[in-house]
């Protein structure tokens, strides 16, 4: 977006970090695509210099770092991030929330912006730890249709990417269907 | 000579209904109540108000209203549902946890408070009398769309003077069925199936809007209602306390209860919900 005209519909908000982090980001403009790319590249160098990439946590750890840091900076970025990710040792797969003051919460589900007020009440009812890929998508959906129903901006096009066992991948995710309201 | 015998003749059914006095003493018989009221003695009022009042616009502003809540109601096919939380805060203070925010119009209609604790609980105590009046005058209960009329024309009278409320009027008359209104300080007065007001507003819809449909039973519309509120109560700071659910139904409201959030908050944990939370000590 510059001002009321969109540019794109179709930019992609995540950056891999590694082969099974993804990091997914919001806030000032120009700032949030350079602060990411950094990230991707300082984890980037890690695995190729010690040959085995960095699990979620210290990934998320380190970012936190390298955002406190920038706080304290005289021009901090000012980038909100979801950092999810699956380690490749034991299995487990992680999300991460980071916002610009660098506070960092490791969270079974989580927001940014405006979405947390709508979805956060939607996700702590029908969230639960055990649910399946199919359960999961379904709970993605309630939460687009309702920021579609009460959001007054209508966000074009959505982007959504799995992060599992087998890496990072892109879906199919039909956007484009009318959200009935009451 | 014509004008003059119209002036004198009457037709014959003139004595019926209201005479002109009768008439001019009923339409004067409600205002002064409402419009009579003393103004601070400075040039602007409104003005004054925000600057004394306004969190929001100067968060240093020496009175701190009563503001923070989630109200809601919607309509399905067995009635209206209407729910609210029970918190009263000013600025960051929590005034109480056991508030009233449905008031009882009649037996037949609700209505819900949000906003200013004050003059949501004086102008909805004035739109009950005000109903009650119409009843005596008319032989027959008031409308909900008279009714949300009446408020709606009330606060747009004193719009941009500081009130603030976000109100919705529930109720079952033989005329309309089930009707649903919100009525704000702007001005606004909507019908609609389904409405959320406070600052917990968003996380009530976001519960609601996923299950909501018009063809929902009574129970499953009873525990919606119920749900919706304490994912409210749970994600705004400003609402909290007791759950105060009611049922409007063709022949009256009932009421559902008066019930703390805590224990019905633990019991849902309990469900699997609320994944969020840890209950470990970490």
């Amino acid at each position: 977006m510059r001002g009321a005209t969109i540019l794109k519909a179709s930019d992609d908000k995540t950056r891999e970090l590694n082969k099974h982090t993804l990091m997914a980001f919001t806030g000032e403009v120009g700032d949030t695509v350079q602060f990411a790319e950094y990230i991707q590249a300082n984890i980037q160098l890690y695995s190729m210099r010690n040959d085995t990439d960095l699990g979620p946590s210290a990934v998320a750890n380190f970012v936190r770092g390298e955002l406190a840091r920038s706080l304290r900076s005289k021009k901090p970025y000012t980038v909100n991030l979801l950092l999810g990710g699956m380690d490749p040792i034991t299995k487990k797969p992680s999300l991460y929330w980071l916002d610009y003051l660098a506070a960092l919460a490791p969270l079974p589900y989580a927001a940014h912006g405006y979405a947390q007020y709508y979805c956060l009440s939607i996700l702590d009812k029908h969230h639960h730890p055990d649910i399946d890929y199919e359960q999961g998508v379904k709970i993605l959906r309630m939460c687009t249709d309702e920021l579609k129903r009460r959001l007054p901006i209508d966000f074009k096009g959505m982007l959504v990417k799995v992060v599992d066992k087998d890496g990072i991948r892109e879906i199919e995710y039909d956007d484009s269907k009318p959200v009935a309201s009451a | 000579m014509d004008a003059l015998v119209a002036q004198y003749s009457r037709p014959a059914f003139a004595n019926e209904g209201y005479s002109e006095e009768e008439q001019q003493e009923l339409s004067q018989a409600t205002p002064p109540l409402s419009l009579k009221f003393a103004l601070p003695p400075i040039a602007r009022p409104a003005a004054f108000l925000r600057a004394t009042t306004d969190d929001h616009a100067n968060p240093n502003c020496p009175i701190k209203l009563a503001h923070g809540t989630t109200t809601l109601a919607f309509r399905f096919k067995g009635g209206i549902i209407v729910a609210t939380d029970s918190r009263a805060t000013a600025g960051n203070w929590i005034a109480s946890q056991t508030v009233k925010k449905v008031i009882e119009i009649n037996n037949c209609l609700l209505g819900t408070m949000a906003g200013g604790a004050a003059d949501c609980q004086y102008w909805l105590a004035y739109l009950g009398m005000q109903c009650r009046l119409h009843e005596l005058r008319h032989k027959r209960r008031i409308s909900v769309a008279a009714a949300s009329k009446i408020l709606a024309n009330l606060v747009y009278s004193y719009k941009g003077m500081g009130l603030s409320m976000g109100t919705m009027c529930a109720g079952v008359t033989p005329q309309e069925g089930p009707a649903l209104y919100y009525i704000d300080s702007d001005g606004t007065r909507l019908a609609g199936n389904l409405f959320c007001v406070g600052s917990g507003q968003t996380f009530a819809y976001g519960v609601l809007d996923a299950e909501y449909h018009y063809d929902l039973s009574e129970e499953a519309a009873l525990e919606l209602g119920r749900r919706s509120i304490l994912a409210a109560t749970h994600r705004d700071a400003y609402s909290g306390g007791f759950i105060n659910l009611y049922h409007v139904k063709e022949d009256g409201w009932v009421k559902h209860g008066f019930n703390d959030t805590a224990p019905i908050f633990w019991r849902t944990k309990m469900a699997g919900e609320f994944s969020n939370v840890t209950s470990e000590l970490v």
